[in-house]
């Protein structure tokens, strides 16, 4: 039982880092650059929501919804003035940037709320649910976490196979060049794909604080870098693999921090990731790509 | 070219001196390569003699690149083998087959870009340079006569083609048909006992390629070595060439004397399609 | 033979620039060390004499990764961080030299080449990986180093050395802990010197030189710049790209020793991702291959956040901003442009000053 209810926390962890990696997974895929300002969004989605909820009073789907707009502004924002000029640069140098703009966004959100962590009251209103005589309870958290992970990747599935916004991307993932020569406007499609990993930010923010309610200008750096592990882990571009690789990497981290060491949990989840990408060099999903010679 | 620049190879497998004229360099057995459910080369047996210039030609995508990169290693054949003077290469990697003897141009340009004319040929001379990783860290006395040597025979190598004053150009600035010729010194820096050449005349004018012709046959006579080369330009395929191969659909569906293929009923069909009978 | 003389001449390096790196970095030395002699330097800028070496060493360590093997790695902090508490570890091993300086020269080299045994294992998954993922390997690796380090336990006492994983240790008295798990270091003796960080910064400035115009950085540069043309030419990738990273592992760890050497206390933690990051920010200012760039970028962004401290809590956001808009002037097309006609318009002013000047003497 104990074992279940690890794993049921894993499964919800991993759901949020599941979120985070659709992000990073989709920017990458399209803009083929790593934005290593991802989880700082996060943590700015998690300030909105806060005080959309907290000062303003805004009931929690009003919240969620203002923390949706205010990411998804400042994605394309960032987008427009730090990455659109560096489109043709060398990747390290566009790597630099967004790691500038990750310590900016720290550091403004330092000065603008202080590095005093505030207690985040939990936005989901779901009731817990009691199973096995109340031998194991699940929380309303956990529910809305998988449930909302699974709708969020169904739904960019969906974007991306079905739709023209989905085709353009895809066209300008393989080929900027002969996707502006179709006519698919480049900048826009970048944009929307910003957008879009910006407003699943705000929604894996208000997750995050919701289940581990302490928020903090540095919140969302490490699950950002976990999250990164996650796309990597199951094949970084891959839809289904950041699933897949968010999904695990979460119930690897719970279970070795409950069967081997809190401490050394991190240090697990690293080593499974070197040891994965030491037998499938693209990652789980990732498709193995043959240079042409 | 004022010294001559013989190195024949003697060292390469267990031939006897007397056995290196009439042991084929390259022979090839049933080789062929399966992606998916396409057969890109199908069942090809060549031989290259020892000093021999071969041609392999055929239509786009009949699968000649392909070749070039089984008997390279950078892909490992589905099927057959390759035997290098009488030595089957087949679990060989790509630097292997390199110090094994082949050596090879790219059809699309592939130099080191950032690095100058001379340290693109100097990178080729890299395994007959002699002095340890210690002994250049510490810039001992061997260190500096190996570099010498390797200096002086690297632009000796690239007055084959009367390109030693560009030397110090960034290999990434040439003219393209000058990097194409850079590829090829590149390879012979090597040392290799069979040189492939993938199009080595793309992108030349005529004149240019009637120059590269004298320079392919100058370096089969002068480093006595085989070589076998993809070409589209047919005059000088015919006009090189002791033995030509032709390639269609990955089959091998000729081979012979330059005369022979011109003539061959199924070569026509190939580049021309099917004579409609009247 | 023009050429040929040229080329003979310059065998073994491009001597010019590298005469006016060394000249550059004796007269920094030579001014700093006067001026810290004569007390003419702020306590804090003092302070950063040391650290300053040890992140123009990793920095023009890193290039030798990144800028010339052409891989990015996210993890060098791992190494100056295995530098540094083995680092500590060896001085407490060679306590008997007696000689401050011989123990810690010789603690650094042990600390460089565990260092360096360490870049071989992790090299071993690590180089078989292509770009990005690569990145995220040596990424997962800073992490691993950092975690484990945090629960690491070792200390000796009058009955030998004893190691703890993840639980501290009992020691009879008088005996020393010298790694204290998420502590870190605490109580140690502070025996690096500016001097010493000149040396290593010299010894690693000429190991590297020494390294890329050898053939060996030959095959380097040439597996960076078109792997499957080397590999044709019959070099072996995996071997060339391994001998760049342990050597910069070897010289990463080596400046890790000398970091820790310089502060009583050091936790693990200040070992993060946040430190590989910022040796790959000089690497990537300095320019990619370019070694004196590096050393620059590296002296200029360790001083600049402390002169920064004048703007107290604002520091950090606007190291940020001008980091940003650093990489957009230097990197973008339009930055690029606009440093052209910066050039050209000095350039002009130049001429015509000398230009005025010809004209007086006439």
């Amino acid at each position: 039982m104990t074992f279940l209810i690890y794993l049921i926390n894993g499964i919800s962890l991993g759901s949020v880092y599941a979120i985070i990696a659709l992000g990073y997974t989709m920017v990458y895929g399209i803009a083929k650059m790593l934005n290593f300002a991802h989880g700082d969004i996060i943590m700015v989605g998690g300030y909105i929501s806060y005080f959309a909820a907290c000062s303003f009073g805004l009931p929690p789907i009003a919240a969620v919804f203002v923390a949706i707009i205010g990411c998804t502004v400042l994605g394309i924002l960032i987008e427009r003035l730090a990455y659109r000029p560096l489109r043709e640069a060398q990747s390290l140098a566009v790597l630099i940037t967004a790691i500038g703009v990750s310590y900016f966004l720290q550091n403004g959100a330092l000065q603008l709320w202080t590095s005093n962590p505030k207690v985040y009251n939990s936005l989901v209103t779901l009731q817990p649910v009691s199973l096995f005589n109340g031998q194991l309870v699940i929380s309303g958290e956990t529910i809305m976490t998988i449930a909302v992970c699974i709708v969020i990747m169904v739904v960019l599935t969906l974007l991306i196979k079905h739709t023209k916004l989905g085709k353009a991307m895809r066209a300008v993932s393989e080929d900027k060049g002969a996707a502006q020569l179709m006519g698919i406007n480049v900048n826009f499609t970048i944009s929307m794909t910003f957008a879009i990993g910006s407003a699943l930010a705000a929604v894996a923010g208000v997750l995050l604080c919701s289940a581990y309610p302490t928020l903090t200008p540095t919140t969302g750096s490490m699950p950002g870098i976990k999250a990164f592990t996650a796309a990597v882990f199951g094949g970084i571009g891959s839809i289904p693999g950041a699933f897949l690789g968010g999904i695990l990497l979460g119930i690897i981290e719970k279970l070795s921090q409950a069967y081997i060491s809190t401490q050394l949990s991190d240090a697990i989840v690293f080593a499974v990731l070197i040891i994965v990408l030491s037998v499938r060099p693209t990652g789980l999903l990732g498709k193995a790509q043959r240079e042409k010679v | 070219m004022t010294k001559p620049l013989v190195r024949v190879n003697t060292d390469y497998a267990l031939l006897r001196e007397e056995d290196l004229d009439t042991t084929p360099v390259l022979e090839t057995r049933h080789l062929g390569i399966q992606f998916g459910g396409l057969k890109a080369v199908d069942d090809v047996n060549i031989t290259v003699g020892r000093t021999e210039i071969a041609g392999l030609i055929g239509p786009n995508g009949a699968g000649k690149t392909t070749v070039f990169n089984l008997l390279t290693k950078v892909y490992a054949p589905t099927n057959g083998s390759i035997f290098l003077n009488r030595v089957d290469i087949n679990g060989y990697t790509p630097e292997q087959a390199n110090k094994a003897g082949i050596a090879r141009t790219f059809q699309n340009i592939r130099l080191f870009s950032q690095m100058s004319v001379l340290d693109n040929v100097m990178v080729g001379l890299h395994n007959e340079i002699k002095y340890s990783f210690a002994g250049s860290l510490f810039r001992a006395p061997s260190f500096f006569n190996s570099e010498k040597i390797a200096v002086e025979r690297a632009l000796e190598l690239l007055s084959i083609f009367g390109m030693e004053s560009e030397a110090y150009t960034k290999a990434s600035s040439l003219p393209y048909g000058a990097q194409r010729r850079l590829e090829i010194v590149r390879a012979l820096a090597t040392n290799p006992c069979l040189l492939l050449l993938d199009e080595p005349a793309a992108g030349m004018n005529p004149s240019e390629t009637a120059e590269l012709m004298e320079n392919i046959r100058g370096i089969r006579d002068t480093f006595k070595i085989a070589i076998l080369l993809i070409e589209h330009d047919m005059n000088l395929v015919m006009g090189v060439c002791d033995g030509i191969g032709v390639l269609n659909f990955g089959k091998l569906i000729a081979k012979g004397s330059p005369d022979d293929i011109k003539n061959n009923p199924d070569v026509i069909e190939a580049y021309l399609g099917k004579q409609k009978e009247e | 033979m023009n050429t040929n003389k040229k080329a003979i001449s310059s065998i073994g390096c491009s001597r010019k620039s590298n005469t006016i790196t060394y000249i550059m970095l004796i007269v920094l030395f030579a001014l700093f060390q006067t001026l810290a002699s004569t007390k003419n330097l702020s306590r804090s800028t003092s302070g950063q004499l040391v650290p300053i070496c040890v992140y123009v060493t990793a920095a023009i360590a890193l290039n030798l990764v990144v800028g010339f093997s052409g891989e990015l790695s996210l993890g060098h902090a791992g190494f100056l961080s295995i530098g540094a508490f083995s680092g500590v570890v060896f001085f407490h091993l060679f306590r008997g030299i007696g000689n401050e300086t011989v123990q810690l020269v010789l603690c650094m080299i042990c600390a460089g080449l565990l260092s360096g045994l360490f870049g071989f294992l992790i090299g071993i998954p690590v180089l078989r990986l292509r770009g990005d993922y690569l990145a995220i390997v040596t990424l997962a690796f800073g992490e691993i180093i950092k975690n484990v380090m945090n629960c690491v336990y070792l200390g000796y006492d009058s009955a030998g050395w004893h190691f703890g994983f993840s639980k501290s240790l009992t020691l009879e008295s008088g005996g020393v802990t010298v790694l204290n798990g998420p502590m870190g270091v605490t109580g140690n003796s502070k025996v690096s010197s500016f001097a010493v960080g000149f040396v290593l910064v010299l010894f690693a400035f000429t190991l590297i030189i020494n390294l890329i115009n050898s053939k060996t950085g030959r095959a380097i540069m040439a597996i960076r710049d078109n792997r499957i043309a080397a590999e044709s030419i019959g070099l072996s990738a995996t071997k060339y790209k391994m001998i760049a990273f342990v050597t910069s592992a070897f010289l990463t760890g080596m400046a890790g020793a000398l970091y820790v050497m310089n502060f009583a206390s050091i936790a693990p933690s200040k070992f993060n991702f946040n430190t590989s990051i910022l040796i790959l920010v000089f690497v990537v200012m300095g320019g990619m291959g370019n070694l004196r760039g590096s050393m620059i970028a590296a002296i200029i962004l360790t001083v600049l956040p402390e002169k920064l401290r004048a703007v107290g809590d604002y520091r950090m956001l606007i190291y940020a901003v001008l980091l940003i808009a650093m990489m957009l002037t230097t990197q973008s097309a339009k930055g690029k442009i606009f440093l052209g006609k910066l050039a050209e318009l000095f350039r002009k002013i130049a001429k015509k000053d000398r230009n005025g000047k010809g004209a007086e003497k006439v």
